[in-house]
């Protein structure tokens, strides 16, 4: 059976543009509007990330620590973002979620029982960005036994024989890392120069769904359309920030900012 | 789980980095392999260039200042009874503190990377301080990164990070202390790799760092020794080495080259203060493996993997986790630790700096704590040396605060 992170792709290479996927964190702004915001903006978006929070992430900038930060005063924790993605996905069986965190919290959980819950809330996929290859061999491969998929991450630092041999322990879905810089920074890198990366990649096995985040806003999506995939992530928690701000309601902003996204990009 | 003879502590890992299979690697983001790859080939081939070695050496000759004295606590000794005490004033290097030398050699090593940007973390202040001094020395731009409680608590040592030209970012996420000033350093390293070099101030994070760390503050046991061998005539049979440990790097330095010895090795973690649960002590009050900055460790951390809170007067060793190494020295046995409360190590500060010549800052006071504890239950055939590994000028203000007055 196809994942249903392929049957999004394929989906998406039909109708002649890339997957939207967006990334929110787990109990930000609260554990019941992070259930409300998804509900809401997998009406546009075609997969979803949603983050399980740590509170020393050494990959983030500054938009996602104050996610995680918020949702950690709200008291979240595994049990309740397992719980959001099995409402969530109650309600859009159909809606791929992708988990995406740090390792020390699977390590404390234990691998398996980890997997477990993330079979039970039917959970598509995962991104752990401390557990590198060939350091997450053996826990990608327990994924891949459950059908989930464990996405690998490539970054402009990667080399080309690393490349190649990523891919090919890779599953349904691959990231790109934009460029040099923790999530959310400034796009310091033009957009050709990182098609221009990705398309190399690419060449390397065009079957493989390669995805670009780190960076990406409403400004700069629409000249990355090309690739398969494109995720934003810390321009939704800022949005968060910013509504919480000027007291408008998180929902409904995430709801318009990820409808706004969609449109540039079709 | 075991420590092998003839080969470097350092090297005692396996093919995923890892000490005694459950210690280390690199829990690191993608964007990281390459910049840690290509750092860990230069460090290997550095070690074993007589005209790197030969350079070092002269740095730690000519700019830190080497040896470092080995002194008898005669008044120490005398006022307590019972085991011998001894210091390696390593405080007597430039600058105060053992941090010269971890900042020496990657000043050395960003050099032949061909880097002309330097960054560091920093909990007490020395390390920044160091590091910002050497950068001067060696011509590279500096920025530091610092808790911005450890800021306001360690004022004398970011002045001089100051006067030494070096930026200093003030990390106001999380706890504002040590923990959160090396997670932003390693996310500066993140966004900046190509044309920066990080080091880690301590004997943890990824393990290139950790290596590159104890191999430098192996000098400090390279020149004790030494000086232990002329003292008494040979390594005394009854010996125990006492070290404060915070990330671990003075500690490491100052028993490598006795690890295949009888030495006892004892280290002395923070207990916070004897009023609160907090502490900085994992190894003592066994916490659990986890992973920090790149390294699985015993760690201060809820059941579920959130870092947990540390308290200590001491910010040098207000660190959640702990060094590899020194998971793997508890683990295999080859070293005991114990932790001292805040008031035990002012206290010791106290006597010490009242009896001898000499003035401890609150991380080696830890360490100092543990042998007045120790020494008048031991007979004067015991030798114990002490690692005064910093300088107490950086703590002044905690000092008149906690009790009264401070003189040098």
């Amino acid at each position: 059976m196809k994942s249903k992170i392929s049957a999004v792709f394929k989906k998406c290479k039909e109708e002649k543009r890339p997957a939207l996927i967006t990334y929110t964190v787990a109990g930000d702004n609260s554990k019941n509007n992070s259930l409300k915001i998804l509900n809401s903006i997998s009406k546009h978006a075609d997969i979803c990330e949603l983050g399980f929070v740590h509170n020393c992430p050494i990959a983030d900038g500054s938009q996602i620590q104050n996610s995680s930060y918020r949702a950690l005063r709200n008291g979240i924790n595994l049990v309740d973002t397992f719980d959001i993605v099995k409402k969530f996905k109650k309600n859009s069986p159909e809606k791929p979620l992708i988990l995406m965190g740090y390792y020390n919290l699977i390590y404390q959980m234990g691998e398996n029982l980890f997997l477990k819950n993330c079979k039970n809330s039917k959970v598509d996929g995962l991104i752990i960005v401390d557990l590198p290859w060939p350091e997450n061999k053996k826990f990608a491969k327990k994924c891949k036994k459950k059908s989930i998929s464990f996405i690998q991450l490539l970054s402009p630092t990667t080399t080309k024989n690393r490349v190649k041999k990523i891919i090919n322990d890779s599953h349904d879905m691959i990231y790109y890392i934009s460029m040099l810089s923790t999530t959310g920074g400034k796009l310091k890198v033009s957009p050709k120069k990182i098609l221009q990366n990705y398309n190399k990649i690419k060449r390397v096995n065009p079957n493989k769904n390669l995805v670009i985040g780190f960076g990406i806003t409403d400004k700069t999506i629409n000249s990355l359309k090309s690739a398969n995939g494109v995720v934003v992530g810390s321009m939704l928690c800022k949005s968060i920030t910013y509504s919480l701000k000027m007291g408008q309601n998180p929902v409904t902003k995430l709801d318009k900012v990820v409808y706004n996204l969609k449109n540039k990009i079709l | 789980m075991k420590i092998k003879k003839g080969v470097p502590l350092i090297d005692q890992h396996d093919k995923n980095f890892m000490y005694g299979g459950k210690f280390g690697g690199n829990f690191i983001p993608e964007t990281l392999k390459k910049p840690i790859d290509d750092l860990t080939k230069l460090f290997s081939k550095l070690r074993n260039n007589k005209n790197f070695l030969k350079e070092r050496d002269f740095y730690f000759k000519n700019y830190v200042g080497a040896p470092t004295p080995f002194i008898k606590l005669e008044n120490l000794t005398n006022h307590l009874g019972g085991a011998q005490i001894y210091a390696k004033v390593v405080s007597e290097a430039n600058g105060g503190a053992h941090k010269i030398y971890n900042a020496t050699v990657h000043c050395l090593i960003a050099k032949k990377a061909g880097k002309k940007f330097i960054v560091g973390d920093t909990g007490a202040g020395y390390a920044g301080k160091m590091l910002s001094m050497a950068a001067r020395k060696f011509g590279l731009k500096c920025k530091i990164f610092m808790g911005a409680k450890d800021i306001k608590r360690q004022r004398p040592n970011v002045e001089a990070m100051k006067k030494n030209g070096a930026k200093i970012v003030p990390v106001t996420t999380g706890s504002q202390t040590l923990v959160d000033a090396v997670s932003e350093c390693m996310r500066y390293w993140v966004s900046n790799c190509d044309t920066t070099h990080m080091c880690v101030g301590s004997t943890v994070g990824p393990n290139i760092f950790i290596k590159i760390c104890a191999w430098s503050t192996a000098q400090i046991s390279r020149e004790l020794i030494l000086q232990v061998k002329e003292e008494f005539g040979k390594i005394p049979k009854k010996l125990k080495l006492i070290n404060c440990v915070g990330g671990g790097s003075s500690a490491m330095g100052f028993w490598n080259e006795f690890m295949n010895t009888d030495a006892e090795f004892i280290g002395v973690e923070a207990g916070g203060p004897a009023k609160s649960k907090l502490h900085a002590a994992p190894l003592t009050n066994n916490s659990k493996i986890g992973i920090l900055h790149g390294a699985a460790q015993y760690v201060v951390q809820d059941k579920e993997g959130q870092i947990g809170s540390t308290e200590s007067i001491s910010a040098g060793l207000d660190y959640p986790g702990i060094s590899p190494l020194h998971c793997f020295l508890k683990d295999t046995k080859r070293a005991k630790y114990t932790s001292a409360s805040d008031e035990a190590a002012l206290k010791a500060y106290q006597l010490v700096s009242k009896l001898e010549n000499i003035s401890p800052s609150l991380e080696p006071s830890h360490a100092f704590a543990e042998a007045i504890r120790i020494a008048p239950k031991l007979n004067n055939s015991e030798i114990l040396i002490v690692d005064s590994c910093g300088d107490s000028l950086k703590d002044k203000d905690i000092i008149i605060r906690k009790l009264g007055s401070y003189s040098r």
